[in-house]
């Protein structure tokens, strides 16, 4: 077996928060046991496609750092990420992989100019040696997403447009030439008109740079626009894995066909009356499939059983009976 | 890098200050207050025509007039010469008071609250453990200690032991807060360390909030040293707002109708305290107005 | 107003009065509303459509103000101008009509159970009927909307954005009233589970007979669960006519304009938007409002400002030359 050098590689990745008071209160498993794992071979953009609690925002967290595992590991690189202790570690990790924050106003000092956070960037980062380099590569950054460094450089987060201030926190993460970004809902809180020349940058990004990319949202027509591969999650586990315009074309998890079925798109009309969920905590703690309660194929071995995630041909893979 | 941050923010914020005091009537008025009481606590003290401790200068027990515009003491003492003095020795104890706690308080705080796990564990007792002790009967003890002849910035530091905890406290709660949002996560990842992000990211956003504080503390150390020498436990050689009523208590001045001996550092303190309130309020109205406004 | 209608508008100017001058968010609108349907009210943010739900609810509130126009309703077989009456609007909340927001939290207090929340909603209604029968009224139609009976006994907090949603449109329901309104009701929730709300807005339509008002800037939505659709732009109506007809054959260009810019699933090609923004209301532009964006505008378009004509049978638009005529 040959051994590839994976650049990521979450390995039965779980976090399980306590919700409720200090007694009693209820244990909520936010990703559980989660298997990712990305190949250094060719830069390329996963999107992680998923609603609101299905543990994307977690899993964006646990890759950054910012958040310990409950039971499993992240490795980067080879090497478990939450071994890293000194600050050197640190901040070499730091400059391989960087995040882009979904909201522009709050990824920014609010009383500071933004350029602070580019020179420290680069200086701290070892990216640059001095100021002038320092500066140098932050004009390079601010160009390379199409910002005008006279024109940026030097105001505060509230004097520019969310369009601009996303794209300094695109060019901020640039800066150490990261091997991972990973952007959580990065055009979500953008203006709609500008919503899709951010993306486009994106793309344009990941063909000029050695850069992987990891694209979360809920949006699946953004997620399949721009990326490569698609991961969907539900209730904190990947339910679906493939490339995407498989998986948009002919998906294979019923939460996925029920996901593209729900988009209200004007090419069609919805058929079928879904089921709705009830109390979402119970999702969570099913003891067979989660989506089972609401899913049109259920049989009882769903409602007991909890599936494993199924290897298929061309790089697909899903977590369902129907493949077993 | 490091101290140029904290220069650039002193900097930056003493000239929004400047900006704004022009603006608001109350800071404007308790500055000038304030600043006036300053003056005659430092500048005018200079001018003293006799030694201060002294006793029999001038002719006992007189009431306001003329000569003597705030009459005199028991002791022979001319109220106004000995209000500045007071007034300098009541003010040093505030700023030092102020200062102390506030730094200290504030560093503590801020760093439990950042980091979190044993460090904040350990410094929360700690914190705790000084707010528990009751202050005044170590206070009594300590005194006692020094048979009433403790000098002025030992007292100080006397009150700062019983002042840092509670910005401690407030400190700690804002940067728990604080440290769960976005811009810090960013700053984390643009390579800042500890001591940068409570510096270069937190400090300005709390710093007016430091400065409300500061105020208050001032008035505090001011109204416990007061309250303090009322029933004699200070520094009673000194001349200070409190021992100024002490003595006045000591010789039955109220008694003996002397009212002037009482009205003077009772009145004082109060004006004091107006000035330094007016200025609290302003400063944090003002600035809840601007983040608001943003 | 005709005989089978239940609501109609009749120059209705409604601006906000700012110290910088007035808003005009609702200048001149007429349209009425028929005994069961679903109408969409369509357009981007700021093209007024919020304003108006809220005069026709009875929501006037400084710095909004009504300057002149008149709303007739049907109440009870007796027609009702809604700001000439003597009577409060609010004494027709919730039974005549009622309002569904886009935060379920404008309509639920967040201390009290939801049981308790619906005992004042039954309040307002003609009869008070016993707690007992309020429950198993409450229950039946927390039920037909997938809900369990356990949400009565909670907090709003408890509850997810999907059953908060599900419980204010059970509330705005319960009572039979003959109009809902309801405004951007799914905007800040979930694809799926605004599939699921939506349909099940849909059923109870049928079920009960009555009038929904769906204000979206989501055409897709539109597109998915609206009879007839009402298309604003800033402050105007633009287009009236049935959903299908308007999808297929569009009369008013910013209509046009607006469907080809929107994604379709599958297709990875880029889609024009609208070249240039909406005006600002505080000084909208002389003759038509949309004739600085619109690529058939001729010089009258710049003069005088096109009225809301019926064109087709039952298809309206407000354009000097409207597609395909």
């Amino acid at each position: 077996m040959v051994m590839n050098q994976s650049l990521l590689e979450t390995v039965n990745l779980t976090k399980v928060f306590k919700i409720g008071g200090i007694i009693g209160g209820t244990k909520l498993t936010a990703v559980d046991n989660v298997n990712l794992r990305i190949d250094s071979e060719n830069p390329a953009i996963l999107s992680i496609v998923g609603e609101s609690g299905s543990g994307k925002t977690t899993l964006s967290r646990l890759i950054l750092r910012l958040v310990e595992p409950t039971f499993g590991r992240v490795m980067f690189e080879n090497r478990n990420i939450f071994d890293i202790k000194r600050k050197m570690e640190v901040m070499e990790f730091m400059q391989k992989v960087q995040p882009i924050f979904q909201n522009p106003y709050e990824s920014f000092n609010p009383l500071k100019k933004i350029d602070s956070c580019l020179y420290n960037t680069a200086l701290k980062l070892h990216v640059a040696e001095n100021k002038e380099e320092a500066s140098e590569r932050v004009k390079d950054s601010l160009s390379s997403v199409g910002l005008d460094p006279e024109l940026v450089l030097g105001k505060k987060p509230h004097e520019l447009s969310g369009g601009e201030l996303q794209r300094v926190s695109i060019a901020r993460v640039l800066i150490p030439k990261p091997k991972l970004v990973i952007a959580d809902e990065p055009v979500s809180m953008v203006d709609a008109s500008i919503r899709m020349s951010i993306i486009n940058l994106f793309l344009d990004l990941k063909k000029d740079l050695e850069t992987y990319f990891i694209y979360i949202t809920h949006d699946l027509s953004t997620a399949y626009y721009i990326g490569d591969l698609i991961a969907i999650m539900f209730r904190g586990n990947i339910v679906e894995y493939g490339p995407a315009h498989e998986v948009l074309s002919d998906p294979l998890h019923p939460y996925t066909e029920t996901l593209i079925e729900s988009i209200p798109d004007i090419s069609r009309k919805w058929s079928e009356e879904i089921k709705m969920s009830g109390f979402e905590l119970k999702e969570f703690e099913a003891a067979g499939c989660k989506f089972w309660y609401r899913c049109p194929y259920a049989t009882t071995r769903c409602q007991s059983n909890g599936p494993k995630m199924i290897e298929l041909k061309n790089g697909r893979s899903v977590m369902c009976f129907r493949y077993d | 890098m490091r101290v140029k941050l904290s220069k650039r923010v002193l900097k930056e914020s003493l000239y929004a200050l400047k900006s704004l005091i022009t603006g608001d009537i109350r800071l404007l008025l308790g500055l000038v207050i304030f600043m006036a009481y300053a003056v005659l606590a430092f500048v005018v003290s200079r001018f003293i025509p006799f030694s201060p401790k002294r006793w029999g200068v001038v002719p006992r027990d007189i009431p306001p007039c003329w000569n003597y515009p705030l009459g005199t003491t028991s002791m022979g003492q001319d109220l106004f010469w000995i209000l500045t003095l007071a007034l300098q020795n009541s003010i040093i104890i505030g700023i030092v008071v102020a200062s102390v706690s506030t730094f200290v308080g504030v560093v503590v705080g801020l760093l439990a609250g950042y980091k979190g796990g044993y460090l904040d564990r350990i410094l929360t007792t700690l914190t705790d453990t000084f707010i528990a002790v009751p202050s005044l009967p170590i206070l009594i003890m300590l005194t006692a200690l020094f048979l009433g002849r403790i000098h002025i910035l030992m007292l100080s530091a006397v009150l700062c032991v019983f002042n840092w905890p509670w910005p401690a406290k407030q400190a700690r709660s804002m940067m728990l807060s604080l440290r769960e949002r976005t811009f810090i996560e960013t700053a984390v990842f643009s390579g800042t360390g500890t001591v940068g992000v409570i510096l270069g990211e937190v400090m300005p956003l709390i710093a007016p909030w430091i400065l409300a504080n500061f105020t208050n503390t001032v008035l505090v150390a001011i109204a416990t040293e007061a309250g303090l020498a009322t029933i004699g436990v200070s520094s009673l050689e000194e001349a200070t707002l409190g021992t100024m009523i002490y003595w006045a208590l000591q010789y039955q001045a109220m008694f003996r109708g002397h009212w002037w001996w009482i009205a003077v550092p009772a009145g004082t303190i109060v004006i004091l305290f107006f000035s330094l309130f007016l200025v609290s309020t302003a400063i944090s109205s003002i600035f809840s107005l601007e983040r608001s406004a943003k | 107003m005709s005989k089978d209608q239940i609501l109609n508008v009749q120059g209705l100017i409604a601006y906000y009065k700012l110290r910088k001058g007035d808003v005009r968010a609702v200048d001149d609108v007429n349209l009425f509303l028929w005994p069961n349907e679903i109408v969409g009210i369509a357009g981007e943010s700021g093209c007024g459509k919020t304003t108006l739900i809220k005069v026709l609810y009875g929501l006037v509130e400084p710095p909004l103000s009504m300057l002149s126009g008149q709303v007739l309703i049907d109440v009870n077989g007796e027609e009702i101008h809604l700001y000439k009456n003597t009577y409060e609007v609010k004494q027709l909340w919730w039974k005549h009509f009622s309002y569904i927001p886009q935060s379920s939290m404008g309509v639920l207090n967040p201390v009290i159970k939801i049981e308790d929340q619906f005992g004042e909603i039954f309040m307002r209604g003609d009869k008070n009927p016993p707690k007992k029968e309020i429950r198993k009224i409450v229950e039946k139609s927390l039920d037909a909307l997938g809900l369990p009976s356990e949400v009565l006994r909670s907090y709003p907090h408890q509850l997810s954005g999907g059953m908060r949603q599900r419980v204010v449109i059970s509330m705005a329901t319960i009572l039979n009233p003959r109009i809902v309104y309801a405004d951007e009701p799914t905007t800040a929730l979930d694809v799926v589970v605004q599939r699921g709300i939506l349909q099940i807005m849909s059923k109870l339509q049928r079920d009960l007979g009555n009038t929904f008002v769906i204000v979206t800037h989501d055409m897709g939505v539109q597109h998915q669960i609206t009879d007839r659709m009402v298309v604003m732009y800033a402050g105007k109506i633009s287009e009236i006519g049935g959903t299908d007809d308007i999808f297929k054959k569009p009369l008013h260009p910013y209509t046009a304009l607006l469907i080809e810019s929107l994604p379709r699933l599958g297709d990875k090609s880029e889609r024009k938007s609208i070249k240039g923004s909406p005006p600002n209301l505080l000084n909208p532009p002389k003759g038509c409002r949309f004739h600085p964006r619109c690529p058939y505008a001729t010089s009258e378009c710049a003069e005088k400002n096109p009225s809301l004509l019926e064109i087709k049978n039952r298809r309206y638009a407000s354009c000097f030359h409207p597609l395909g005529q």
